[in-house]
């Protein structure tokens, strides 16, 4: 299998140490003279630029967390001033103010080199033709696949998300070989190409999928289903979007950019750093961005890291497949949502928050959200039309609130299961071990 | 003053109207009358009975979604045959959002319906001669 970028993938540990060292002695450098956030913060620790020599000084730095990022809404972290930023990107807050991303166009370069690599490791190349069925628009999944593909030089199909059947048809029409979208989209794909009796016409040779979590056993049992090579991506739109990680033919972990992306692993309590294969938090740095550069952003996301050189021969550190958030974040189709933001919605209703569950399954392959709404006193009406206007009130509130389409389910008082007296918001049904 | 009817809120859930029926078994309330509009998920259970406060309050005991809604119920004359005569009493002014039988039994047939303005209503039927049950 070819690698995209030898050079950088594949150098030796001492190599990539003192690439990091400088990179980072940079950006430390570019954040403190730029960003008010970072100086203040350096400041109340004592800390100039100066003290930080190299990677080893990585845990003396401040981290960066998902609530700092909406303090600073909607500029506020930018290193550069805002006629040196090309794009825009945002993803969906706990409060409903989303948070902000500016790339420049050597961010977007970045970024598209970084893509490239992923689609090189999933043995795709420039006589690919390739559908990116990511959401187009603020999330950073559909803009961010286009320009990897188009960097790589193969052909990008823009399909963004919905019309599952046309996409089906142009893969078969234009013989697509390549394809990217989130796994549970992927699985939608594979039933409803089996519905239409066209897998033999269907010549696709590998899927990159991410932007929420699945299971080695969906993997491969999609992989099987459609004769394919199936790939796991990870990326996160606050440090760039997708393409900071991808997994190699072997599968043994995703390899991450670490040219890019400075990685480490802390207990997300003590917030000590872990060692090799000891699972905690992911926090990321960035080493080479010039929008919004941050530093040791905590991801919430629970992975473990390994240093082993891949069979594939690439030298880059790889993070195990994800064992779930250290927050109470979901991921539904792609999409971050926070059960705040179900609660925020129920409560631009009436002031009063009734007592809600938010239910998470996959249903043959798509993640459904059912919110449970109990009907009490508050809420009660002897009509059914009026309580479906108010199922369609609620389903409404939340959609605004959180951009997927939701169903809402009224049930009897204390109907909510409780433990401790108090009710169990989640229940995600789904498995991802 | 009008009739109370009892509301009640149920889940498509099994032994529901059984646990409901436990109440009122326990606290000697007796069922006159009742109607079950029904969605997919959820019904919505009406119903005259011979104590709507006392029956409310219990079944919020035991955590069931109840309240008391004022409905109009009359004897029909005529039978089922004059059932046109109450509407036109009333529909020229308001809308009848729900209609159930009260009563089967010989000359004393008679429904309950709910309506918006209920008061204005009862008046205006007694005026043209119509037996209100409370």
């Amino acid at each position: 299998m070819e690698i995209w970028n030898e050079a950088k993938e594949c150098m030796s540990r001492d190599q990539m140490t003192q690439l990091q060292s400088a990179r980072l002695k940079k950006v430390v450098s570019n954040v403190y003279h730029n960003v008010k956030f970072y100086r203040q913060k350096m400041q109340e620790m004592g800390l100039e630029p100066g003290d930080i020599k190299g990677i080893e000084d990585l845990n003396k730095l401040p981290f960066t967390t998902k609530a700092d990022l909406r303090d600073n809404y909607p500029f506020g972290l930018f290193a550069v001033p805002k006629t040196e930023i090309v794009r825009i990107h945002a993803s969906s807050g706990t409060t409903g103010k989303p948070t902000v991303v500016g790339y420049t166009r050597k961010d977007l370069d970045t970024w598209s080199e970084c893509v490239a690599r992923c689609l090189t490791m999933a043995g795709l190349g420039k006589d690919d033709i390739i559908q990116v069925a990511y959401g187009y628009g603020l999330f950073t999944g559909g803009l961010g696949a286009h320009y990897g593909v188009e960097n790589l030089g193969a052909t990008v199909v823009p399909m963004s998300t919905g019309n599952t059947k046309k996409l089906i048809n142009m893969m078969i029409d234009f013989e697509v070989t390549g394809l990217m979208c989130t796994p549970s989209y992927l699985m939608h794909i594979a039933e409803v190409i089996e519905e239409m009796g066209v897998k033999d016409q269907i010549k696709l040779k590998s899927t990159i999928n991410g932007a929420e979590p699945w299971t080695e056993a969906m993997r491969v049992q999609i992989e099987e289903r459609l004769n394919i090579k199936a790939f796991d991506i990870y990326g996160l739109s606050e440090l760039m979007g997708p393409g900071v990680a991808n997994d190699c033919e072997f599968h043994k972990g995703m390899h991450i950019f670490e040219d890019y992306f400075l990685p480490e692993i802390i207990d997300p309590n003590s917030k000590d750093t872990l060692a090799d294969d000891v699972t905690g938090e992911l926090v990321l740095t960035n080493l080479n961005k010039e929008g919004m550069p941050l530093l040791r952003y905590r991801t919430r996301d629970l992975t473990s890291i390994s240093h082993d050189v891949c069979d594939c021969g690439r030298t880059t550190a790889r993070l195990s497949r994800f064992k779930g958030r250290s927050d109470d974040m979901l991921i539904i189709r792609g999409v971050n949502v926070f059960p705040s933001q179900i609660e925020t919605a129920l409560l631009s209703l009436d002031e009063t928050t009734p007592n809600y569950q938010i239910i998470v399954d996959r249903v043959g392959s798509l993640d459904n959200l059912t919110v449970k709404v109990e009907v009490d006193e508050k809420f009660f009406s002897d009509e059914i039309r009026e309580l479906e206007k108010l199922e369609k009130k609620i389903a409404y509130a939340i959609q605004q609130m959180i951009g997927l389409a939701t169903k809402v389910k009224l049930v009897e008082p204390r109907s909510i299961e409780r433990s401790e007296g108090k009710a169990k918001r989640v229940i995600d049904n789904r498995k991802f071990d | 003053m009008a009739l109370k009817q009892l509301s009640v809120f149920l889940e498509n859930r099994e032994g529901r109207l059984e646990d409901l029926f436990q109440v009122f078994e326990a606290n000697n309330i007796e069922i006159h009358s009742f109607s079950l509009a029904e969605s997919s998920e959820y019904g919505i259970l009406r119903l005259i009975v011979s104590n709507p406060e006392i029956a409310k309050e219990e079944l919020r005991a035991v955590d069931f979604s109840a309240s008391l809604t004022d409905v109009v119920a009359v004897r029909l004359p005529g039978g089922f045959d004059s059932l046109k005569s109450v509407t036109d009493a009333v529909t020229s002014e308001y809308n009848i959002e729900y209609m159930y039988v009260l009563s089967t039994e010989k000359d004393k047939q008679a429904i309950v319906f709910k309506i918006k303005n209920v008061e204005e209503v009862e008046k205006s039927l007694e005026e043209k001669g119509f037996t209100l049950i409370h």
